[in-house]
């Protein structure tokens, strides 16, 4: 379901183009206004209706499968850490409004540093462990799984 | 063309492809290189690119190990069972005993992971998913990558790979060009970790005109993963392993959910169960020890993926399609009927928007299902990809020459889809890859293994010639006609692409002709991929975003060249439901039981195949005792 763009919404600030995983929504010389260029490598993966400022880039289902008529808008805020949609049926009977949080944490506050991260030391580098490790690996307090700790052995052959 | 080029020199790591692989990459290389001069190429923007893009609503690869609930070796057993034996277990390992590290982070920077409630433990959707409110999944890690690299350039299409001139079979960078200013980038780095993608739309999908780009995995995702590696020279493994999906029909939204948690079952048009009638011929064509319906209900073993397709392909062909997703009974529950709306939202928004517009209210009918056009790539339920290097204090000689992670290209290393033979990584595994890689990567340019590293300027200037000659040939012949896009002396990518679909979809096993192949058909179908080789010289772009697209083309080419060659290398039908081998259809542990290793040789372009052996975790104890 490719994208589209509302002439008299977008103000062509490109935030859609500076996004698109595709590279199809472009800006048109003659209208200085996005549009996608093109519908044929468009995934409706919707990253460009989230990025609009405007609310000026919207779905049209594929032409090949998708009947005219529905509507499946979306407004994400960073901010409040919550996406909320709008489902609207072609026959009219569904008209569903559902939210869900998209982050717990202040956007981007708690992703570490590593620079600034205490350097690993020999013993570390040496092992199999990674960052912050071994902490969530295991249950208990021991160390990295390998196969003796397992009471694994790696065979040839046929195994099932 | 009026371009610049732009050379990044001393570089330390490049991370060519920035997914979940390279962006898992990026932030791990960080800590183990703090003063370490760390890059990113991504061909798009790193906040929203890869397969994750849009998202998800779930993680399907976490252990639970602090809960309890699994240990490494299990995800490797059913890894194994699933993918009919064929997996690096090694690697499989290696990603299992890693990756509830990289959940648990991604919790702690704000990941909304849901919990069970009684337990305390998170949200189970099935044995190995978890379910998240995952939307912003992809910018949350792209900020962590981003924490941790020196530069990242977005909007940079790699299209080579660059060889060291000093030393032969070493790595010493990559170039390609910028989407939007169309400058020449030169990336001289000791270590490169690949992070690039699978490839979508190499086979004909069902979808026609508009709709082609509702393709299962993104439409960017152009096999470039394995086309960088391929002309690099490194060795790949089990790349005739394609992949089909049994999905909602048309918007191709995700099952697992429905299946696992919402408790939904399928059954054919006529409202009867149509999977256990398939099985006793099946049975014969596999083996009794790949399809065991009565131990699976017994112990819970799943049905291999590819098994459970063959019986939708053969149900539907005998007349009783189509298949239906029994969603009526548990959909009668709203809060189970919000959590399906939530999942595609998720993930696959064009399912909700598909439904939408067809006034599909799964509380009062059954959707229906299909299954996919084949797909390549090393992540979900296939093990597409390099032949890497294992951990040392777990792989056999055969698997093990070096650092974790790296191919047959000192230097070179992978992540995600890159890895061959490590299905069922998914989004998680493919990060965990990509730390591990990180990790290795340091330790090979700490060890001096990268000294001296030398890429000429001649090379450089020859490279920059090929990666513009598309635009360049469009130049020059383009005024021979009126207008439009037919040019006896040309074709454009997208052209080029339909070309390449039908070819792949009639020769190679694709869904038009029920995913059916032979070794005649496959050789004709090289052949045919050695002309469009001749005639990819000859390609035109009249801007940068078709220079993308025709990059993009020749990368799904050269992949489907080597998918071609894997599968008439193996003579067998390994995985009936994925594709079917019609000289030779059934399952030969006798002489198949082994991965299928292939290189070709960047100067010829000859490949070689070899079969490499196959191993399985099992008891130490019971190695033990069979020794006694």
């Amino acid at each position: 379901m490719p994208t589209f763009v509302y002439m008299t919404r977008c103000d062509g600030c490109g935030h859609c183009v500076d996004i698109c995983p595709s590279d199809i929504m472009h800006i048109d010389k003659t209208y200085r206004r996005a549009y996608n260029i093109e519908p044929s490598m468009c995934w409706e993966c919707y990253s460009c209706v989230k990025a609009c400022p405007q609310n000026a880039v919207d779905v049209r289902g594929y032409a090949d499968f998708a009947p005219l008529g529905h509507s499946v808008r979306v407004v994400r805020d960073e901010e409040k850490g919550v996406i909320a949609w709008r489902i609207k049926f072609r026959n009219g009977k569904k008209d569903l409004s559902l939210m869900a949080p998209i982050t717990t944490k202040p956007w981007g506050k708690h992703i570490p540093h590593l620079k600034n991260a205490p350097a690993p030391s020999q013993e570390m580098r040496n092992s199999q462990l990674l960052y912050n490790e071994p902490k969530y690996i295991r249950m208990d307090d021991g160390d990295i799984h390998t196969l003796e700790s397992n009471g694994l052995k790696l065979k040839k052959g046929v195994q099932y | 063309m009026a371009c610049k080029t732009i050379v990044e020199d001393n570089i330390d790591i490049l991370v060519a492809g920035a997914g979940l692989g390279g962006t898992g990459a990026a932030f791990e290389a960080r800590y183990w290189g703090q003063d370490k001069k760390i890059v990113i190429a991504e061909k798009a923007n790193i906040d929203r690119s890869g397969a994750v893009a849009q998202g998800l609503y779930a993680i399907n690869c976490y252990m639970g190990t602090r809960w309890g609930e699994n240990n490494p070796e299990d995800h490797v057993r059913y890894a194994r069972i699933d993918l009919m034996g064929m997996v690096r277990e090694d690697l499989l390992f290696d990603m299992a005993r890693h990756v509830d590290s990289a959940v648990h982070q991604f919790e702690e920077w704000g990941m909304p992971i849901m919990r069970d409630a009684e337990k305390g433990s998170y949200l189970r959707e099935g044995r190995w998913q978890i379910m998240i409110h995952g939307e912003s999944y992809k910018p949350l890690v792209a900020e962590a990558a981003k924490n941790s690299a020196d530069k990242v350039y977005n909007r940079v299409c790699i299209t080579h790979l660059l060889k060291d001139e000093a030393k032969e079979n070493r790595i010493a960078g990559a170039v390609g060009f910028n989407v939007r200013t169309g400058d020449y980038h030169v990336f001289k780095s000791k270590a490169v970790v690949c992070g690039a993608g699978g490839a979508s739309n190499i086979f004909k999908p069902r979808s026609v005109g508009e709709g082609a780009g509702r393709v299962w995995y993104a439409p960017w995702s152009s096999g470039s993963a394995y086309a960088l590696m391929i002309n690099a020279g490194a060795k790949m493994t089990q790349m005739e392993n394609r992949i089909v999906l049994a999905r909602f029909k048309d918007g191709y939204g995700p099952v697992g959910a429905y299946f696992l948690h919402l408790k939904t079952y399928t059954q054919n048009a006529y409202g009867d169960e149509y999977e256990s009638k398939w099985f006793p011929d099946l049975q014969k064509m596999v083996g009794k020890e790949y399809l065991d319906p009565e131990l699976s209900h017994r112990t819970h073993r799943p049905i291999p993926t590819c098994l459970r397709n063959h019986a939708i392909i053969n149900e539907v062909n005998a007349g009783r399609g189509p298949i239906h997703m029994v969603t009526m009974h548990s959909f009668q529950d709203p809060h189970l009927e919000e959590i399906g709306w939530h999942n595609f939202l998720g993930m696959t928004v064009g399912q909700a928007v598909l439904w939408a517009a067809t006034d599909v209210d799964p509380k009062n009918e059954n959707p229906e299902l299909t299954t996919s056009e084949p797909y390549v790539m090393g992540s979900h339920a296939t093990g597409c990809g390099a032949w890497c290097s294992g951990p040392e204090d777990l792989s056999p000689p055969e698997y093990q020459w070096g650092y974790n992670r790296m191919m047959t290209v000192e230097g070179l290393f992978g992540a995600g889809d890159a890895v061959g033979g490590t299905p069922h990584a998914f989004s998680s595994g493919s990060f965990t890859e990509g730390r591990i890689a990180a990790k290795a990567a340091c330790k090979y340019i700490d060890d001096g293994k990268a000294e001296g590293i030398r890429v000429s300027d001649a090379t450089i200037a020859k490279l920059k010639d090929e990666v513009f000659k598309p635009m360049e040939h469009y130049k020059v012949h383009r005024n021979e006609i009126v207008a439009g896009d037919v040019n006896p002396n040309y074709h454009n990518p997208r052209q080029f692409l339909d070309r390449l679909q039908k070819l792949m979809d009639e020769y190679g096993g694709g869904v038009t002709v029920n995913y059916m192949t032979n070794d005649k058909l496959l050789s004709i179908g090289l052949k045919k991929l050695q002309i469009m080789e001749e005639d990819l010289e000859k390609i035109a772009a009249k801007d940068l975003h078709e220079l993308l697209r025709a990059w993009e083309v020749k990368h799904r080419h050269r992949t489907s060249e080597c998918v071609l060659q894997h599968t008439l290398f193996r003579k067998e039908t390994r995985w009936p439901g994925y594709y079917y081998r019609g000289d030779a259809m059934k399952l030969d542990d006798e002489n198949w039981h082994v991965l299928t290793v292939s290189r070709r040789d960047p100067q010829t372009g000859k490949y070689t195949m070899e079969k490499a052996p196959l191993y399985h975790l099992v008891d130490a104890d019971e190695t033990a005792a069979a020794a006694e």
